[in-house]
């Protein structure tokens, strides 16, 4: 790999400029055009959720949203078994509850995959500079936890820094036989690729190091993902669209899923999520941002409160040098679409057939 | 129905009296349950984050006690299945001892599982019909399964056995030997199905091989007799109830070679992952030898080993073997090191490196400890008042009489 082609150095700890603030476009009611349907949907949902509420708070002996809504939350179907209807009421219900929660404004969106939709991922590795900005945009985008404890913090992105390897003169006699010794091996390379505990959270003075190559990795939303096999309740499933999404409040937390990903796309929630009020975003998706609970499993799921209405994920729209591209595998014409036709690209871990949707190239 | 009413009474009644011996012992074990009621309830409250879990290494004690104990579970077939298929005298007379056996241990394995959940509140979506049931793609859906299959049939089976004895019925052979052929094969299959839970995952490459039935089978054969045998020379020193030698005998050759076979699985795994030495063989090199400088389980490894070993080599020598003084050291030796090895030796290393590379530690805090401890004692419990029951039944001490 050349330092060529990687633009100059410039600062790491740049903090991100972008995506806290609510997105008009990812704002369902502004974006969409308006369907009369959703309206109406909205309205009986929100009556017949205050029949719910009223009948929870009885139980409960509270009228406190929250826990209204936790109670009903307890009792709900699968995400993909409920009737429209019922979408509504659970995305009115966790609005309520979360707006109350945080003190603001918070839309929950459930717009579901758009037809003739493929996603798909391409990231340039020639010119990532490991700035890691994708990283704390993802972060700020996606609710992550930001405890300072282990545990508490989360990050769905990883950048892996790797040392370059070289041979070395002094190696080459290294592991060779004496006497009557069998041959196994000298090796005169530097071992390079092992990434030992925490070195995706480096910080370096500036970027990109001269040392180091930078392998960007984050759930692939494979075609055949290992993990939705092993879910023993089916509340991690493939979307139409692509991607591999949790539907949060049907996890069961047994963390099969995290064990069956090849790719340690998955983090589960030791303890309740840190979320400072003011840092969140309060653009979010049922199946996507919205705040989590303590005890399930989460992962990246390619931004749908953005993607669902025309917008890049926010790892691509932050990452300085492009190196991440998105888009429609199945539009010949997108961005995506061009790049797996012109350039040399690659899938991590092909051996395990889980035909990720998450392509790496170089020009 | 008044039978029934019946024999529950004079069962608790039965199960109440004791020495002082049986009360310090049920008293210890309480303490230990009231432990772990109260760490448990701390778990719930604050989340998984009091153990020592990592989005890293995310299955600790836990599952690997529960991974032990499902082997333990399938371990009583050993006295069931020469009782039934071989008609071994004295074995027979202590078949539903075995049974007993293996509802205290899915009774454990249960609450392991309990333990593991992230949010056990909501362990009502695996039902069927209520929730949704993953089958058959998912091999913990599969364990599930399994595991309750075998609490019922052996329930029903050990149940209805001491039932006959306590009311004088003869036994109706039609339907009782069918069921406990099911439950013999049945008792390979749940360890069998736990084995496929993690070997199905080329993920961690450790366990990615298909040795790993047949070495849980032959590891749950060794470990499993062993708690028996210690427990049958207990009763045989507090009660009046003659477990037979010949039934002790016949399950020490059980141990000592189903010992010999998981060590010989063992040396296999250990040549073909080390000779050639790939990328995947990291984990058992780190579980072995440390990777990185991080040394944490290879004194649990080689503890293992040589406990596994030491008692293989003192089973071999029958001054030993058949000393009944002696026998409970290489019992305990070996009930010990596959504790260690299904544990610390195989579970945690099959997370280390993580798929990425990471190589990462894992240290369980006391609260895992505490509540580890607690369902092991909580398990004990239930096994003690179901032996002595069943032993009051078997001796006679309990009998249905008719009310005048």
């Amino acid at each position: 790999m050349t330092t060529k082609e990687t633009p100059k150095a410039c600062p790491a700890e740049e903090q991100p400029s972008v995506c806290t603030a609510p997105p008009a476009s990812a704002d369902p009611a502004a974006s969409a055009p308006k369907t009369s349907r959703r309206d109406f949907l909205k309205a009986g949902g929100m009556l017949s959720m205050s029949t719910l509420m009223g009948t929870a708070a009885l139980m409960t002996q509270s009228d406190d949203a929250h826990a209204a809504a936790e109670w009903a939350e307890h009792f709900q179907k699968n995400y993909r078994l409920m009737t429209d209807a019922e979408k509504a009421e659970a995305r009115a219900r966790l609005e309520r509850r979360y707006s109350q929660e945080y003190g603001k404004q918070v839309t929950v969106d459930t717009t579901g995959p758009q037809p003739g939709v493929l996603m798909g991922y391409a990231l340039n590795i020639r010119k990532c500079i490991g700035c890691r900005r994708c990283v704390h945009a993802c972060v700020a985008e996606n609710n992550q936890s930001r405890g300072t404890k282990p545990g508490e913090k989360i990050e769905w992105i990883q950048v892996l820094r790797m040392e370059r390897g070289k041979f070395e003169q002094g190696k080459m006699d290294h592991g060779y036989p004496e006497g009557l010794g069998i041959q196994v091996g000298g090796n005169a390379y530097t071992p390079a690729g092992q990434v030992l505990e925490g070195q995706y959270h480096y910080t370096p003075e500036a970027v990109p190091e001269q040392d180091a190559t930078y392998m960007p990795i984050a759930c692939m939303q494979c075609e055949k993902p290992p993990c939705v096999k092993v879910c023993p309740v089916r509340t991690t499933y493939r979307e139409a669209d692509g991607p591999v999404v949790i539907d949060y409040n049907w996890c069961i937390g047994c963390r099969m899923c995290m064990g069956a990903c090849p790719y340690w796309a998955r983090r589960i929630n030791l303890t309740s999520p840190v979320l400072p009020k003011e840092e969140m975003n309060p653009v979010t998706h049922y199946l996507g941002n919205r705040p989590r609970m303590r005890g399930v499993v989460e992962k990246c799921h390619w931004c749908l409160q953005r993607t669902r209405h025309g917008r890049y994920p926010a790892c691509v729209e932050v990452c300085p040098v492009g190196a991440r591209k998105f888009g429609n595998l199945l539009d010949p014409e997108s961005e995506v679409s061009k790049i797996l036709e012109r350039k040399n690209v690659f899938r991590l871990k092909a051996e395990l057939n889980t035909f990720p949707k998450f392509f790496y190239f170089y020009d | 129905m008044q039978q029934l009413t019946r024999f529950a009474a004079d069962y608790v009644g039965y199960v109440l009296k004791g020495g002082t011996k049986f009360y310090a012992w049920m008293g210890s074990l309480a303490v230990l349950i009231v432990g772990m009621m109260y760490v448990f309830y701390l778990q719930n409250t604050e989340g998984l984050i009091v153990t020592g879990m990592t989005s890293q290494i995310h299955d600790g004690l836990y599952f690997a006690n529960l991974v032990f104990l499902v082997g333990v579970a399938a371990g009583a077939v050993t006295i069931v299945f020469p009782a039934y298929a071989y008609h071994h005298e004295g074995m027979h007379k202590v078949a539903v001892l075995g049974e007993m056996l293996a509802i205290s241990a899915v009774i454990m394995v249960t609450m392991f599982v309990f333990a593991h959940m992230g949010r056990p509140d909501r362990l009502w979506h695996m039902l069927p019909l209520i929730g949704i049931y993953n089958f058959p793609h998912s091999m913990l859906g599969w364990d599930v399964l399994v595991l309750t299959g075998y609490l019922i049939l052996n329930a029903i089976c050990g149940f209805y056995y001491l039932w006959c004895k306590y009311t004088g019925k003869p036994i109706n052979y039609k339907w009782f030997m069918p069921l406990v052929w099911v439950a013999i094969v049945w008792a390979l299959s749940i360890h069998t199905v736990t084995a496929f839970l993690i070997s199905t995952m080329p993920a961690r490459p450790m366990w990615f091989h298909s040795m790993m039935p047949i070495r849980f089978i032959a590891t749950a054969f060794a470990a499993g007799p062993c708690l028996i045998i210690l427990a049958f020379l207990i009763i045989r020193n507090n009660t009046k109830f003659w477990v037979d030698d010949s039934a002790i005998k016949l399950l020490t050759t059980i141990v000592t070679w189903c010992l010999g076979i998981a060590l010989f699985l063992t040396l296999s795994e250990v040549v073909v992952e080390l000779y050639a030495r790939t990328e995947h063989a990291n984990g058992l090199y780190y579980l072995m030898f440390g990777l990185h400088g991080l040394t944490n389980l290879v004194p649990w490894f080689w503890g293992a080993v040589i406990l596994m070993v030491s008692s293989f080599v003192l089973f071999l020598i029958p001054s030993i073997r058949n000393n009944f003084k002696l026998l409970p050291i290489p019992c305990v030796m070996a009930f010990a090191g596959i504790w260690i090895e299904k544990g610390m030796g195989l579970i945690v290393p099959g997370f280390i490196p993580t798929p990425i590379g990471e190589v990462t530690e894992y240290y369980p805090t006391f609260v895992e400890w505490l509540l580890t401890l607690g369902i092991w004692a909580f398990g004990f419990f239930i096994l003690t008042i179901l032996l002595k029951g069943a032993i009051g039944i078997l001796q006679g001490d309990i009998k249905y009489v008719a009310a005048k």
